[in-house]
């Protein structure tokens, strides 16, 4: 949902990108996501906690902790709800905006870990996946199960509703994009994201998979993210890769890649509403927020960050970026108004 | 220290990789040294005890297997699940195996305060430390050595590794010679060089092995010395192995069998080894590969485990349905564990401080845990071992006293290493 101003969309200008903002917590974090008003952002941790900053204060509150970590975080339209889902491949209703967030119902939802949620543009559904290769929509009003899409072979990374909500995508681990017609729980197509996948038959291990996935504001390009030259897996050595699609035709229009070839994972990807393309990449090399246009398959910017990266999330506004970190820190960043040197010192 | 071979040479150089090209080395490396109670071995050899180990590659995490701790700064995302044994918790990515704990000991005091894999290996496989000066024998190796009847056709020592060619590792037989050296089965393919050649037929063979007899036994009555005996016997044991190739075709087990262990090569790979193991091979080992996760070490144990849980379970679950059990050691090893602290790559690194292996079989006590490590595994506080005291364990259960000698260049060496001693609370 495209809510920033026209003034601040082209006021953002990735050149300028700078940390502004850090706020710590005592382990590392995991997941971070800012709600849908972008007054509070959310995070999750590796000591089992979701915590809530207020993005203005940075004041910290942590939600009740859980029985494992943490990795899906998305909310209601309003900004009212978070759902949180759980390595425990459990779901939890919260009171996202209260001045004391707390539980409001919880569903075993799967068995295993649950990697990806999604909320439909109306906010009337929810759709989680995860280890059980089970993609499940779910009313958002009372936690019922409404239906199952049954198909993928390997572990689901990633969702995606199309903003028409006819449609839902789901990513997996071998770069397989299914696109389900949700009203009829038919397949309707697959996209080909394999090169995001790789098996390594020296150290037995499949690798890399759809980490995330966003859809142009235009609504004419996919973009999913991961990694590609998966030369060693079990020692982080890959690079980030973010591929798009045309959304029509299903054709692979770019392949974005990294000038210096940077050491990661492109954990998400995201559209801003300029048009230019976000992503987070952490791993072995460190953790850099990248900037692609679209079209151009290697990027125009990068904004090298203090510690290695896990996620990451656009403000509402289109100007503040966060960022989650294994040194416990969040990080908002701003892509305009760089200070100098002498204001940033003074 | 190398093997003395009757040929009187310090070391007989592999002629060729094949099985077959080492069996005439093989055959030279009979007169070494030797047990200094052989009627003892004799009467083992007659029991048929045997060995199987899971070796998982690179370093299985304790907190993802054997040793899980839920709910603190170590313990990662999964969590702790009952087992058959009350009170008893392991990882829940093992629920198959979970169900088998009654019938396993889990050790859980390991420090062998290595972080090397060749090291770590070395000491998991022979009970001691590599020193300069000394090569010793993998456990395989010597329990081809002391276990193995006297011409069996099936090598002593197998091992099945995940992929590659067949070969001989004759390193691993340090002193006792490449005769007890492992049998190499990549990807479970049988062992090279053991089929006819299509343009030789079953009878053209055998007239040709014929001629060949006639020929040797002329030569013999004139030039009878143990390096010519030794040539000829390699063929008379090429042969017999020729013979039982079938024991290595995996394909001949049920297809309700290949679906109950998994369609996947370890699933495979263990089917092929119960296989061997019923028709009489005293140790084989299957190598699991790779748990050396630097980084994303969830999403890979979630791989690798998958793959062995089942597997495993079902393995354990058939050796104590057909009465092997009692008479097989079954390990699962590592070279050593992964740290406790997750590391920025959502990995773990190499651990030999505290860390954890299962055993099962051969009368050991079974059902319980032995050793402990604190809160959140980053220590061991309770009966620490190493891997001295694990070998000299294995050989108890086996029926060995560790503390006897091998007459090696003429000087005693004990079989274990003399630093250390058994688990005593392992063993029935």
């Amino acid at each position: 949902m495209n809510t920033a101003p026209d003034s601040a969309v082209a006021a953002a200008d990735p050149t300028q990108a700078h940390v502004a903002a850090e706020w710590e917590h005592d382990a590392p974090l995991i997941n971070c996501r800012f709600d849908p008003t972008g007054r509070f952002v959310f995070a999750t941790s590796e000591d089992r906690s979701i915590l809530r900053f207020d993005v203005e204060s940075g004041q910290k509150f942590v939600l009740e902790t859980q029985e494992t970590w943490v990795r899906p975080l998305v909310f209601d339209p309003t900004g009212e709800t978070l759902v949180s889902g759980g390595y425990d491949g459990r779901l939890v209703w919260w009171s996202a905006a209260a001045e004391t967030p707390g539980p409001l119902r919880s569903v075993d939802a799967h068995d295993g870990w649950i990697r990806a949620a999604a909320v439909h543009p109306s906010g009337a559904q929810i759709a989680t996946a995860g280890n059980d290769r089970i993609v499940r929509l779910w009313n958002m009003a009372d936690g019922a199960l409404v239906g199952e899409l049954a198909g993928h072979e390997k572990h689901v990374y990633s969702l995606l509703w199309h903003p028409e909500g006819q449609f839902l995508l789901s990513g997996d681990l071998a770069g397989v994009i299914r696109q389900w017609d949700v009203a009829s729980r038919q397949e309707v197509r697959t996209l080909d994201a394999s090169a995001l996948h790789t098996y390594n038959g020296g150290q037995g291990v499949d690798y890399g998979g759809v980490r995330s996935m966003a859809l142009s504001h235009d609504g004419g390009q996919l973009a999913c993210s991961g990694l590609t030259a998966a030369t060693n897996p079990l020692g982080a050595v890959n690079e980030p890769m973010l591929l798009v699609f045309d959304w029509q035709t299903g054709e692979l229009k770019t392949t974005h890649e990294t000038k210096d070839k940077l050491k990661g994972i492109a954990w998400r990807v995201v559209y801003h509403p300029s048009g230019f393309l976000i992503a987070i990449s952490g791993g072995s090399g460190g953790g850099f927020v990248i900037f692609w246009r679209a079209g151009e398959a290697q990027e125009f910017f990068v904004h090298k960050l203090p510690n290695t990266a896990r996620e990451m999330d656009l403000h509402p506004d289109g100007l503040r970026i966060v960022t989650a970190h294994h040194d416990g820190r969040l990080r908002i960043s701003r892509l305009d108004g760089k200070p100098n040197e002498e204001e940033a010192t003074s | 220290m190398k093997c003395n071979h009757a040929c009187g040479s310090q070391e007989h150089g592999l002629a060729r990789r094949s099985f077959l090209g080492t069996m005439l080395g093989a055959g030279a490396s009979a007169g070494l040294g030797t047990l200094v109670r052989p009627a003892a071995a004799e009467e083992l050899q007659r029991q048929q005890k045997r060995v199987l180990v899971c070796y998982l590659a690179g370093g299985v995490s304790q907190l993802e297997t054997w040793d899980p701790k839920p709910r603190t700064d170590t313990g990662g995302p999964f969590r702790a699940i009952p087992t058959s044994v009350p009170g008893v918790h392991i990882s829940e990515l093992l629920p198959h195996t979970a169900q088998q704990m009654h019938r396993l000991m889990l050790v859980r005091g390991v420090n062998t305060n290595e972080n090397d894999h060749g090291k770590g290996s070395y000491i998991m496989q022979t009970g001691r430390r590599r020193e300069p000066s000394t090569d010793y024998p993998y456990m395989g190796s010597l329990a081809a050595r002391l276990l193995a009847p006297e011409g069996a056709a099936l090598p002593g020592y197998i091992h099945i590794t995940p992929g590659g060619g067949g070969s001989i590792s004759a390193g691993e037989a340090a002193f006792l010679g490449p005769r007890y050296a492992p049998v190499v089965l990549g990807n479970g393919n049988p062992p090279q060089n053991t089929a006819l050649p299509d343009a030789v037929s079953v009878t053209s063979d055998a007239a040709r092995q014929s001629l060949r007899r006639q020929q040797d036994e002329r030569f013999l009555r004139r030039r009878r010395t143990a390096l010519t005996e030794a040539y000829t016997s390699t063929y008379d044991q090429a042969a017999a192995l020729m013979a039982q190739r079938e024991v290595f075709d995996v394909s001949k087990e049920s297809e309700q069998d290949h679906e109950r262990y998994g369609t996947h090569d370890f699933g495979r790979h263990c089917l092929l080894a119960r296989r061997l193991l019923e028709n009489g091979v005293t140790f084989v080992k299957v190598s699991h590969s790779n748990y050396d996760t630097h980084n994303e070490n969830f999403n890979f144990h979630i791989e690798q485990l998958g793959e062995f849980d089942r597997t495993f379970a079902t393995l354990i679950n058939d050796l104590a349905d057909r009465g092997l059990l009692e008479s097989t050691l079954v390990l699962v090893l590592s070279e050593f564990g992964r740290t406790p602290r997750i590391n920025h790559l959502y990995g773990r690194d190499h651990w030999g401080t505290a860390w954890s292996i299962a055993m099962s079989g051969c009368g050991l006590q079974l059902g319980g845990t032995v050793g402990a490590t604190n809160d959140n595994g980053t220590e061991v506080v309770d009966r620490q071992v190493d891997g001295g005291h694990l070998f000299h364990t294995y050989l108890r259960a086996l029926g060995f006293d560790p503390t006897d000698q091998l007459t090696v260049d003429g000087r005693p060496v004990q079989i274990a290493d003399p630093a250390a001693e058994a688990i005593e609370e392992v063993l029935a």
